[in-house]
């Protein structure tokens, strides 16, 4: 199944375009297509006319361009008929929005639907979903424009089974600043499931971090997810519902009373090195920060501060998590005691967390990292940063970010997320370094990094 | 040959829904797991001589098609120290319902552990480690991976458990022989690969572990439905 004309199309059929009300869900991706992005956007319409001085086609054959990607909003029965359509006109796949199938019990229909489109290896995203959003090229979506917030363009594939979950880590990460490269609802998933779309990203050059939202898998399919996972080389996180029981089932053996559903999704996630978020705000910080780092840690952490109960709740917060903050080595206590400014030296405290106090200048917090980040003891460096101190200026960021640049090693910044002081976090941001607005957000960063947290 | 005899066992249990002890012991003992030295019988006298022969203190379990956990009904007895204790308990086991005669075995000391599988309908089949015994529902101290394992999966299951130091060899009391529990867990990932189409789930519990053996001291084996 080739997917390129699905996900990167040049044209794109809207099918069920009303001619009359223009809040029908066609209408509204026919619209946003035409007006706000790059692709050729074309009507069809059984009846045929026009919209706006635009032909409105009788069916999809009738375009006289080949057309890559078709959007189907009609009624559910007539879905399977375009379907034979599409692949009649040789289209390169398919978003069905429209709902009536698996979801309202027609299993009959969205079955017979799927062996259509298996017997031409003809790709289609739904039914029942949002479809694709990518960002500055098309958006199957059925919202406004004006409603949707919009993430930058960047290198997180998002999947969800639900629209709805979607469009809200489209939100969160726009406020984070996390860029997307995709995001698909893949609804039903009667023919694309999350394994497709594993395989498509892995290959897909504008995705470092893909992250899945779901809800169950079918018979066999989570393990052939999670060995796919493991196999791609880019990072994946899933963030899972359903973790509560359902009911309880009479079982007989210890083993299959321990062993519950979610108790098993999460321990194997683990054991393949998947990164399992637990809600949607550390699935955003993850995401954060491993599309900044790549590499996997055990969790050695320092933590540098300008605040000592910033340091002692961000060492309390990293233990919590099962990352720890060793006491530095003597010698490398007295090399951060003579690179840092004498006003400091004899008040600040080098064991780790490190408080460099509030008389700390810029400087010191470069030739502390600087140290650090050559210290092989320590794997990644987290870096409180309170603008409030007096002496700390609105271009550290940038500065430890170059310092990151040359050193290698990572880092995550903690900085409060108010508009007074923005550049500070731009400052990291804009040169991949994963600002957190909360230590406990800085922490979650750093243990996506720990991969296969197994216990 | 020995997986055409551990299909026989499962087949001989089919319409039971489950392996009885004896059958199950043979099973793994195929399958290169470690299991007690055992007799099953229901006869006394046979019963005391193998007792006689393995030296006391010996265990017993009552072999019943309709007793399913045995400590519920009052079906195992550890430390048997003589032949007249024996036959006493020979006698009271007699009155289980369903009684096909008791399992005499060695007595083993060491750590319990179980070892569990069950398939799982989004993953196939999934292998358990834990602190067995009785209470193993209520500590929960456990650990879960996917079968097949990997060598590296075996050593994380045994770090991953709250009891490791006890594996490991806790305030003077000796630690288990890791290898043996490894080489038992590969063992019983390979039977339970080859044989996912045909059983639900498996307790052994207990798996004694001592500095010198891994052993399956008794074991469950519940088959699919199908």
């Amino acid at each position: 199944m080739n997917l390129k004309r699905l996900f990167k199309p040049d044209t794109m059929a809207v099918v069920g375009v009303s001619l009359s009300n223009e809040s029908n869900p066609a209408n509204v991706v026919y619209n946003k297509n035409r007006l706000r992005y790059p692709i050729k956007v074309f009507a069809v319409n059984g009846k045929g006319g026009t919209i706006r001085g635009e032909t409105v086609y009788r069916k999809l054959q009738d375009i006289p361009v080949k057309i890559d990607l078709v959007i189907i909003g009609t009624k559910a029965e007539i879905v399977p008929s375009i379907i034979s359509d599409c692949i009649e006109a040789d289209a390169g796949g398919a978003v069905i929005i429209s709902g009536g199938f698996a979801e309202t019990g027609s299993t009959d229909l969205q079955n017979y639907l799927v062996s259509i489109a298996k017997k031409s290896d003809f790709p289609f995203i739904g039914p029942n979903c949002l479809g694709i959003f990518a960002p500055g090229h098309m958006d199957t979506f059925f919202i406004p424009g004006e409603r949707l917030v919009i993430p930058d363009r960047g290198k997180v594939a998002m999947v969800s089974q639900s629209g709805g979950i979607l469009v809200d880590h489209m939100v969160k990460s726009a406020a984070e600043g996390v860029g997307v490269s995709l995001a698909v609802s893949i609804g039903n998933k009667a023919m694309i499931k999350e394994l497709d779309m594993l395989r498509y990203f892995k290959d897909d050059p504008e995705t470092d971090v893909i992250t899945f939202y779901l809800e169950g898998f079918d018979e066999d399919e989570g393990r052939a997810f999670v060995v796919a996972a493991s196999e791609i080389g880019k990072p994946v996180i899933v963030l899972k519902s359903g973790k509560t029981p359902g009911g309880i089932t009479a079982v007989k053996s210890h083993t299959a009373s321990i062993a519950g559903d979610y108790e098993v999704f999460s321990s194997i996630m683990a054991q393949y090195g998947v990164v399992e978020a637990t809600d949607e705000f550390e699935m955003v910080a993850f995401a954060e920060a491993l599309t900044c780092y790549q590499t996997t840690i055990e969790g050695r952490v320092a933590i540098i501060t300008g605040s000592g109960g910033h340091g002692a709740l961000a060492t309390d917060t990293c233990y919590a998590h099962g990352l720890s903050v060793p006491v530095l080595s003597p010698s490398a206590q007295a090399e951060l005691h003579s690179v840092v400014s004498p006003t400091i030296r004899e008040i600040s405290s080098f064991t780790n967390p490190i408080d460099l106090t509030g008389s700390a200048v810029d400087d010191d917090f470069m030739e502390v990292v600087r140290s650090v980040s050559r210290n092989d003891d320590i794997e990644c460096i987290i870096v409180l940063l309170l603008p409030y101190l007096p002496h700390v200026t609105m271009d550290l960021g940038a500065k430890l970010s170059l310092l990151y640049q040359q050193e290698g090693k990572p880092i995550v910044a903690y900085v409060p997320h108010v508009d007074k002081y923005r550049m500070l976090v731009e400052g990291f941001m804009l040169n991949k370094i994963p600002v957190a607005d909360s230590i406990e957000d800085a922490v979650h960063m750093v243990e996506a990094m720990r991969r296969y947290k197994s216990c | 040959m020995l997986r055409d005899n551990i299909r026989k066992i499962f087949h001989e249990a089919k319409e039971r829904g489950w392996v009885m002890e004896p059958q199950a012991k043979g099973l793994l003992g195929l399958a290169g797991m470690d299991v007690p030295r055992f007799l099953f019988t229901a006869d006394v006298a046979e019963a005391i001589r193998f007792a006689d022969k393995i030296k006391y203190p010996v265990v017993a379990k009552v072999v019943s098609p309709d007793v399913i956990h045995k400590s519920d009904a009052s079906g195992v007895v550890l430390g048997i120290p003589g032949a007249q204790r024996l036959g006493e308990i020979f006698a009271e086991m007699g009155k289980i319902r369903g009684f096909q005669g008791i399992i005499v075995e060695e007595s083993l000391k060491g750590i319990e552990l179980i070892v569990g599988m069950k398939m799982d309908k989004q993953f196939g089949p999934v292998i358990l480690l834990g602190m067995g015994g009785t209470a193993v529902e209520i500590y929960k101290d456990v650990t879960l991976r996917m079968a097949p394992l990997r060598e590296h999966d075996t050593e994380s299951m045994m770090r991953c458990l709250i009891a490791r130091p006890l594996l490991e060899g806790y305030r003077g009391s000796e630690g288990v022989n890791v290898n043996e529990l490894k080489k038992m867990l590969l063992a019983f990932s390979s039977l339970v690969m080859e044989f996912e189409k045909e059983v639900e789930s498996v307790d052994l519990n207990p798996v004694i572990c001592n500095a010198s053996r891994c052993v399956v001291a008794d074991a469950r084996i519940m088959l699919a439905n199908s």
